[in-house]
């Protein structure tokens, strides 16, 4: 042709044929990254479960699994109650202000019904079980943060210690206190784990 | 020049191997690769690692592809088909256990390779890029690993899985979404399993052989260091290729040879006598099915992790998340891509290095086993607290590189290399 090529044209061009076929991958990158997403499937198997409470004994645990975590609720005894506040000195979060509950389980108890106390049982530190060690002066546990061991939660894997509020004591890996899951009394001694209290009137 | 290079011999193999260069490049990447890739005359045992790292490379594949014939990924099955495997499956125990030592073979082999490239400047320039595909390929390994480790569905295949992923929840803001997005449900599921499944046994592979092609096309371009750190490229004989060099084929495919023999020999004693390797290779509490409500009494990652793993339980939450042992992790494997700017020294073989960097190093190596070692061990002092001091050397060795190895004395590099 002996024509002079158009350098800018020409970069004007490829410039925007890379720029229209990048938006076109990141449009078709979409499906596929939200496939991963949960799926209807498991959304629908996420949903609440109902618990009986009715035959709990004071200073006993329930254990179901909900969403595939462990929820705990313990039915404490009025000394159990009594011993929350004795152990507020040394907790990291003692009003629950960094951890996660709903509104309604933001109080001292961190329960609707101080009695009847509904938690997660996951280790808010790497998502370990913690386990129950409801009994005081435990000997084990007394050697640190808390001093005398007040009774709650221990977890095995990196040694977080919680109080039956599941309150994190200081001086321990995870960093906020046990989470409280959604719930709801449904009446007749039943519990509604995922649901919030205040939707089932 | 195929059609000059025909191999010797005559006849009727030479015409196919002739019909062949002329319609693709066989003879052509055999010389270049191979027959007359010119390495150093000087390699010592240090210069196994990387040929038999592929060898294993090449035995998980096979066995993978075995164990997937009769693994089913899904939680109500893949712990009962891995029984079956090594039950009911013909030679399946073997082909298995080949599979899970070849799991840790790797990541030994990977890091005596990683530490011979630490002695002998092998990262240094012109290596820089070869370096960075070596790095790369020892994070698609360990993310291999990791999702490879769930497979069995085992009650630590699943905790650990737990505690992984839930590391990524410890970012502000998109923690929840993400870790929630990796799973895709609300725990570890079925769902994650089939999809670790697809990373492991598909997805992560073929990112493997493409980094190992990309690190080896890298390797044949720039040329093998050796033990003496200098540039055999500098020196040429009267026929054009390095004084000090040697083809690769037939020397080092021989000399290879016989690491793949006395390697095979450990490798059949572990795999016969010691598979679970007295619980570091496989984890006691594996033996039991995943159980989302019952923790094992202590977590700890397969070995190849718990150096990091230390770390990461070194740092303390702070103000209101953990997120600063997460980033204290990710930078300890990140500071890896940076070390051939991080040496200073003029000179690359720790022959020829000063006492600051011998010392250095060999501090290095044994932090890095005190760490791995603190990272199997309950988060009880004293390991607390070497995990603390470790966590810090670690970085020590990094950051402060650059002034060290500047002020460090060194003795003068030989020009041609020694024996």
């Amino acid at each position: 042709m002996g024509e002079a090529i158009d350098r800018g044209r020409r970069q004007l061009l490829t410039a925007a044929t890379t720029l229209t076929g990048a938006v076109g991958v990141a449009f078709a990158a979409v499906p596929f990254l939200a496939s991963w997403k949960p799926s209807a499937r498991a959304k629908a198997l996420g949903a609440p479960v109902e618990i009986d409470i009715s035959k709990l004994d004071p200073g006993a645990m329930l254990k179901i699994e909900w969403r595939g975590k462990p929820v705990w609720v313990v039915r404490r005894t009025p000394e159990m109650i009594a011993r929350l506040a004795s152990v507020e000195g040394f907790l990291a979060d003692p009003a629950s202000e960094r951890s996660r509950q709903p509104a309604y389980a933001k109080n001292a108890g961190r329960a609707v019904n101080p009695e009847y106390f509904v938690v997660l049982g996951v280790c808010t530190h790497l998502g370990c079980a913690p386990m129950s060690r409801f009994e005081p002066g435990d000997a084990e546990l007394t050697t640190s943060s808390p001093g005398d061991w007040p009774g709650g939660f221990y977890c095995p894997c990196h040694g977080s210690k919680f109080d039956l509020s599941g309150r994190v004591f200081r001086g321990v890996p995870a960093p906020t206190n046990l989470e409280v899951p959604p719930y709801a009394f449904t009446g007749a001694g039943h519990i509604l784990i995922g649901l919030d209290q205040g939707s089932v009137a | 020049m195929a059609e000059h290079a025909a191999p010797a011999g005559t006849g009727r193999l030479a015409a196919l191997v002739a019909w062949i260069d002329a319609r693709f490049p066989m003879t052509k990447m055999w010389k270049e690769q191979a027959a007359e890739y010119y390495a150093p005359k000087n390699f010592n045992v240090w210069y196994y690692f990387g040929s038999l790292a592929l060898l294993v490379f090449a035995l998980q594949i096979v066995t993978g592809i075995f164990l997937t014939m009769s693994y089913k990924p899904s939680a109500a099955d893949a712990f009962g088909s891995v029984e079956y495997i090594m039950r009911d499956v013909e030679w399946g125990w073997l082909i298995r256990y080949l599979h899970s030592t070849g799991a840790s073979a790797f990541f030994i082999l990977v890091y005596l390779h990683m530490f011979r490239a630490l002695l002998y400047g092998s990262h240094r320039r012109p290596r820089e890029l070869l370096w960075i595909f070596g790095v790369l390929i020892y994070l698609a390994l360990m993310a291999e690993a990791f999702f490879g480790y769930l497979l069995p569905w085992g009650n630590m295949s699943y905790w650990g899985a737990q505690v992984i992923v839930s590391l990524f929840g410890s970012f502000p803001l998109i923690g929840d979404a993400l870790v929630e997005w990796i799973r895709g449900d609300y725990f570890i599921s079925d769902i994650t399993l089939n999809r670790f499944f697809a990373l492991h046994v598909v997805a992560l592979p073929l990112v493997l052989i493409f980094l190992v092609v990309a690190h080896l096309l890298a390797l044949h371009e720039v040329g093998s260091n050796n033990p003496d750190g200098i540039e055999i490229k500098k020196v040429k004989g009267p026929d054009g290729h390095p004084a000090d060099g040697i083809p690769f084929h037939p020397y080092y495919t021989v000399k290879d040879l016989f690491g793949v023999g006395v390697f095979l020999v450990l490798f059949a004693a572990v795999v016969f006598f010691a598979p679970e390797m007295g619980g570091l290779f496989l984890e006691a509490p594996n033996f039991e099915p995943a159980n989302p409500l019952l923790t094992p009494e202590h977590i700890a990652p397969v070995w190849y992790f718990t150096p990091y793993y230390a770390m990461l339980r070194a740092v303390p939450a702070f103000a209101g998340t953990q997120v600063w042992g997460v980033l204290v992790l990710f930078a300890a494997i990140l500071l890896l891509f940076f070390l051939p700017w991080l040496d200073r020294a003029p000179v690359k073989s720790i022959r020829y290095r000063g006492p600051i960097y011998k010392a250095a190093l060999m501090l290095f190596a044994a932090t890095f086993i005190m760490l791995g070692y603190c990272g199997l061990k309950p988060a009880v002092e004293p390991f607390k607290t070497i995990s603390v001091v470790g966590t810090v050397y670690y970085f020590i060795f990094f950051l402060a590189m650059p002034w060290y190895t500047r002020i460090d004395s060194h003795k003068p590099e030989p020009p041609r290399v020694t024996a």
